[in-house]
């Protein structure tokens, strides 16, 4: 699966993406992580509020900083 | 650059800054000095009865405003007037930091409302940010936190109009896309006035605890002397008395003060009571958390709230320590003489308010920092008004942000909007300092 961090380098979305890879870690999956940082194609997404979490082309959470264990729900 | 140079070039910089540095030289030891009394003085005065009780306030909106609410009222299909009024205001709470006020703006430019309540929010977003609006009345007084607020709020909505107007016709062949509504959890866990109350009982907590000292004093000296009068002002070593019918002020060394006494008034008698009233409203808050939040709620609310301390703190003692050993406090000189802030921006005149606009603009200022340099600039002599100005221009704007907003928009409308915002900075500055004097 592809997993995309939208945000735009702020420790926000720095704390989500170490959140995403010890998610992905623990639960064993195979899952390319890629983070978007630029705005216009942040915006592109139809996303406001950052940081968000976007799974295989879905948007599965906006604006929070989500746990390991909420991530790891979120994948399963 | 390579990790290893970049440590070679730090310890580098490190060194030469220790060894040419003249801290010798009276001017820079004073400056260092400064720079400790006024981190003290915040620690002191700011951190545990305003600071921390501000922390949990934007904490509580963070996590129980719900932010999806806010935003379907700036989508392409919301009327106009309602999404500038919950543009310019939605600030307070949607954001506190740049990186979630842009993209934001951005969203609400391309997939939503349009450029007027975009820039709107743009403006609002870091002008009116509670924490700001706290610490401003705090530091600088009651008048500025309402002028800041109030000010904050008009601008965005004239900014925000302006910007639509002086564009419309590229607005109106631009298409906008339907504003695609991320799943978000709009489920409100408790109606909205429960969270409002909540909110406003920690604002009243931080407003009696933070009640002001009555300025009509009687003050008794060790010597048996009395004076009465108004109270002017106060440092740690000084208390500053106008006895009542003169013009002259005493300077009364703290050390020979035996007693104050104030005026009976209902002031005064809030003043009096003040901790026990603010103890009123901490007991409301627990009977609030025991009713109406589960215990999960709670410990989001403390995160969230903890969160904003890490993130804020480390920049605030940063720029006092800045401010301190480049200003000084109200009444110290420092590393920059007096003479070249009050030669630049002292007094109201036009040219003041027009440089402290400008540079507030250009400058940079890390959430609530504008506050420890806007005193120091206003103790080595900076007028109201350009200080106002500053505080309108200066969180808002920075070269770095404004880059990122031409990102968006282009150049023409990011020039466009920066004027906008500087002439705007420096009328009201002007205006206030009339105002005030």
């Amino acid at each position: 699966m592809k997993i995309e961090i939208l945000g735009t380098g702020c420790p926000k979305c720095q704390q989500l993406l170490a959140n995403l890879k010890a998610a992905v870690a623990e639960a064993g999956v195979e899952a390319e992580i890629s983070k978007v940082e630029d705005i216009t194609k942040i915006v592109e997404y139809g996303v406001m509020m950052t940081p968000a979490i976007v799974v295989d082309g879905e948007i599965k959470a906006v604006g929070k900083v989500l746990t390991a264990q909420e991530i790891t729900a979120l994948l399963a | 650059m390579s990790k290893q140079l970049r440590i070679f070039a730090i310890l580098a910089a490190a060194f030469l800054f220790a060894y040419f540095v003249p801290f010798g030289h009276p001017r820079v030891s004073a400056a260092i000095g400064e720079a400790f009394a006024m981190l003290q003085e915040y620690a002191r005065e700011h951190v545990l009865l305003c600071l921390v009780p501000a922390f949990f306030i934007a904490g509580a909106i963070a996590v129980f405003i719900k932010q999806g609410s806010v935003i379907k009222y700036l989508g392409s299909s919301a009327r106009k007037v309602v999404a500038y009024t919950v543009a310019s205001v939605s600030g307070a709470v949607l954001a506190v930091c740049s990186c979630t006020v842009l993209p934001l703006f951005a969203g609400i430019y391309k997939r939503g409302a349009g450029l007027g309540p975009a820039i709107a929010f743009l403006y609002s977003g870091p002008a009116i940010n509670v924490l700001a609006i706290i610490l401003t009345a705090r530091v600088l007084g009651v008048e500025f936190g309402i002028a800041r607020a109030i000010g904050a709020i008009l601008f965005a909505i004239l900014i925000g109009l302006a910007m639509h107007f002086l564009f419309r016709r590229e607005e109106q062949s631009r298409e906008q896309q339907a504003a695609a509504v991320a799943p978000q959890e709009i489920l409100e866990a408790r109606p909205l006035w429960k969270t409002a109350a909540f909110i406003a009982v920690m604002i009243g907590f931080l407003v009696f605890v933070n009640w002001g000292k009555p300025g009509s004093i009687s003050v008794q000296t060790t010597a048996g002397t009395t004076i009465t009068g108004t109270r002017v002002g106060q440092t740690s070593s000084v208390l500053s008395v106008r006895p009542t019918g003169t013009d002259e002020v005493f300077a009364i060394p703290i050390d020979t003060v035996a007693d104050i006494s104030y005026a009976p008034s209902a002031y005064t008698s809030i003043y009096e009571s003040r901790f026990y009233i603010a103890l009123g409203f901490l007991a409301v808050l627990l009977v609030m958390l025991l009713l109406w939040f589960r215990r999960p709620e709670i410990k989001e609310w403390g995160a969230s709230s903890w969160t904003y301390a890490k993130l804020i703190l480390p920049y605030l003692f940063g720029g006092v320590l800045l401010a301190g050993f480049l200003l000084g406090r109200p009444g110290h000189a420092a590393l920059i003489p007096e003479s070249w802030i009050s030669g630049l921006v002292g007094g109201n005149s036009w040219g003041a308010n027009a440089i402290a606009s400008v540079s507030g603009a250009l400058m940079y200022f890390a959430t609530l920092t504008e506050l420890p340099i806007l005193q120091g600039l206003q103790g080595a002599g900076m007028g109201d008004g350009p200080a106002l100005a500053l505080l309108l221009a200066g969180p808002a704007l920075s070269l770095p942000n404004m880059l990122v907003i031409r990102k968006v928009l282009g150049t023409k409308k990011t020039l466009a909007y920066v004027t906008l915002v500087c002439i705007a900075a420096m009328l009201t500055g002007k205006l206030f300092g009339v105002v005030v004097s």
